[in-house]
């Protein structure tokens, strides 16, 4: 036992001195030091590196045989090299690299997913703030957002009677949910103390949401938004295989059609990074944005 | 000459699933310009409940709230409130958190250059002109409360309501609080109201102390006079025999006649 003791005595009488180590090194860490930062580059780099080497060893040997009925990386890579190494090339209407094609379902989703941001905003809002609002509104809410994307479509090409509006449509009532739902939890959940200086200050209705009700809210309203736009990206896929045009979505379904297995691949890939690039972004902006909001 | 603030027969009850529970019962009370009072009793009482009254965040059951002579039934500037979580919105800093009241209060009235100055001498006021471009999430909790006095005091209110402002505060930082409060009333002569369960608090900063009978249907229970004058120092009051004599009489009051009864809870 007062063996341990001693132990436990010496252990505990190191963490004094570590203290002004770790002062030190932040420090030192200031300075541009390339090994540092290499260090914690590959780090970061190496092990997902080595992950997608070990998968596409795996995918070749596992669709090498001729009898495969999916191609391996090489078949891939040689049949689908223009796509891969050409994003931005453009032969005229059908034919274009899959960078344009990208953007082209970016720009349907950022007009659908906009509206659903403003719109789910400002009933989230109205549900948040009314408990009027809330008990008629909720109920319906819940419900119509289990309906998945798809579903609606069929509804929707028959009110718009035509296909573009069509896709707008299903990315805006697949988005709006998540928006909507995590604004008026925020907007619920705001400080009692920050709506008693609103009334002390007289501030009117539109004050309120602009200077208390937003703010206070950002980052409930943000996460919904991370929600929503991931979802919008889902919606947009797959309402365009549905309603064809150029996008992505549509690419997919086209080559599907004329069977060139590895185009499909390669269109995965951008989806995949795509849809990445939004999460971080939407992540990116409400961090900036809601900055000091949750420090109390 | 009528009262600057007259709280006129004040019942206040609170109604929550068909049971009615009496909070306040006939508050009467005049506070002339000027004067700083306190209002001092057990948790439970319903002192908070009384200053939401006075600042209209409350609405009254009965009775009424006249301010020079009218009644204010709603919130607004010039009745600001320094709450005991000092209340400031995290996401600004120290100086928007007062420019936002400054440009709601003077918006019209002041001209951009005024209304800048303006937030500054508040700031000095507190001593807190230094921390102008801080977020509350980096200052200490004495600072925040500063701020919120200063945010309270941009707005020129008629009347300052403090509710138990430094009650989160070591002892320390409230006496150079409470300091701060007494200089800021010699220099502008604000007719103030405190929220507090400290004696001595009471007893160093006010001209009147209001002691509440213990709940349910709290009523005022006695008006001490504090006839100390100012500036008070409390160093010197420590030994002071006028000091001591009011400090008895409110312990008396508090722990003799009007003893808190848990049970009551």
């Amino acid at each position: 036992m007062s063996i341990q003791t001693i132990e436990d005595t010496k252990v505990k009488a190191f963490p004094a001195k570590p203290a002004e180590v770790i002062a030190f090194t932040a420090k030192a860490r200031r300075r541009f030091d390339p090994l540092a930062i290499a260090g914690k580059l590959a780090s970061t780099l190496v092990p997902p590196v080595i992950v997608i080497a070990l998968m596409l060893v795996v995918w070749q040997v596992a669709c090498s045989s001729p009898t495969s009925s999916l191609p391996p990386p090489s078949q891939v890579w040689n049949e689908a090299y223009d796509l891969i190494a050409h994003p931005f090339f453009d032969n005229g209407p059908q034919d274009i690299g899959l960078a344009w094609r990208v953007l082209i379902s970016l720009q349907r989703v950022a007009i659908g997913f906009g509206l659903a941001a403003i719109v789910g905003v400002a009933l989230g809002a109205l549900v948040g703030q009314s408990i009027w609002a809330m008990r008629g509104l909720d109920p319906v809410f819940q419900i119509l957002r289990t309906v998945p994307p798809l579903a609606w479509l069929p509804l929707s090409l028959a009110a718009f009677r035509d296909s573009s509006p069509s896709a707008l449509f299903v990315i805006f009532i697949t988005s709006i949910w998540p928006i909507i739902i995590n604004t008026a939890v925020g907007v619920r959940n705001i400080p009692q103390d920050y709506r008693n200086v609103a009334r002390i200050l007289r501030l009117n209705p539109f004050e309120f949401f602009v200077k208390i009700m937003v703010p206070a809210a950002a980052p409930y309203i943000f996460t919904g938004l991370r929600i929503g736009i991931g979802l919008s990206w889902l919606a947009i896929v797959a309402a365009e295989m549905l309603t064809g045009g150029v996008g992505i979505g549509f690419f997919i379904w086209d080559a599907w059609n004329s069977s060139r297995l590895p185009d499909i691949i390669v269109a995965l890939a951008y989806i995949g990074v795509t849809g990445f690039c939004l999460d971080r972004l939407v992540a990116g902006v409400g961090a900036f944005v809601t900055r000091g909001t949750t420090a109390k | 000459m009528t009262a600057y603030l007259k709280l006129d027969h004040i019942d206040k009850s609170f109604a929550r699933g068909g049971q009615v529970s009496e909070v306040l019962r006939d508050i009467r009370l005049t506070i002339d310009k000027g004067e700083f009072v306190s209002i001092i009793g057990h948790s439970g009482c319903g002192k908070s409940t009384l200053l939401n009254l006075i600042a209209g965040l409350t609405k009254v059951s009965a009775g009424a709230v006249l301010l020079e002579n009218k009644e204010v039934d709603s919130p607004g500037p010039e009745r600001a409130v320094v709450f005991q979580n000092h209340s400031l919105l995290p996401w600004l800093t120290v100086y928007e958190n007062i420019n936002l009241a400054v440009s709601k209060v003077f918006g019209r009235s002041k001209s951009k250059a005024e209304r800048h100055d303006w937030i500054m001498r508040n700031l000095d006021l507190v001593q807190m002109a230094h921390a102008r471009d801080k977020r509350p999430a980096e200052i200490s909790g004495g600072m925040k409360q500063r701020v919120g006095i200063a945010r309270a005091l941009a707005m020129e209110p008629k009347i300052l309501l403090l509710d138990e402002p430094f009650g989160a505060l070591d002892a320390l930082t409230r006496a150079h609080l409470q300091d701060a409060v007494m200089d800021i009333h010699s220099r502008l002569g604000s007719t103030t109201i405190i929220i507090t369960h400290d004696v001595d608090e009471a007893v160093l900063l006010s001209d009147r102390i209001v002691m509440m009978t213990n709940g349910p249907a709290a009523t005022i229970g006695e008006v001490l006079p504090v006839p100390l004058a100012r500036p008070r120092r409390r160093i010197e009051l420590a030994s002071d025999r006028t000091f001591l004599r009011c400090r008895e009489a409110v312990l008396k009051f508090l722990y003799e006649r009007h003893r808190f009864v848990e049970a009551a809870e």
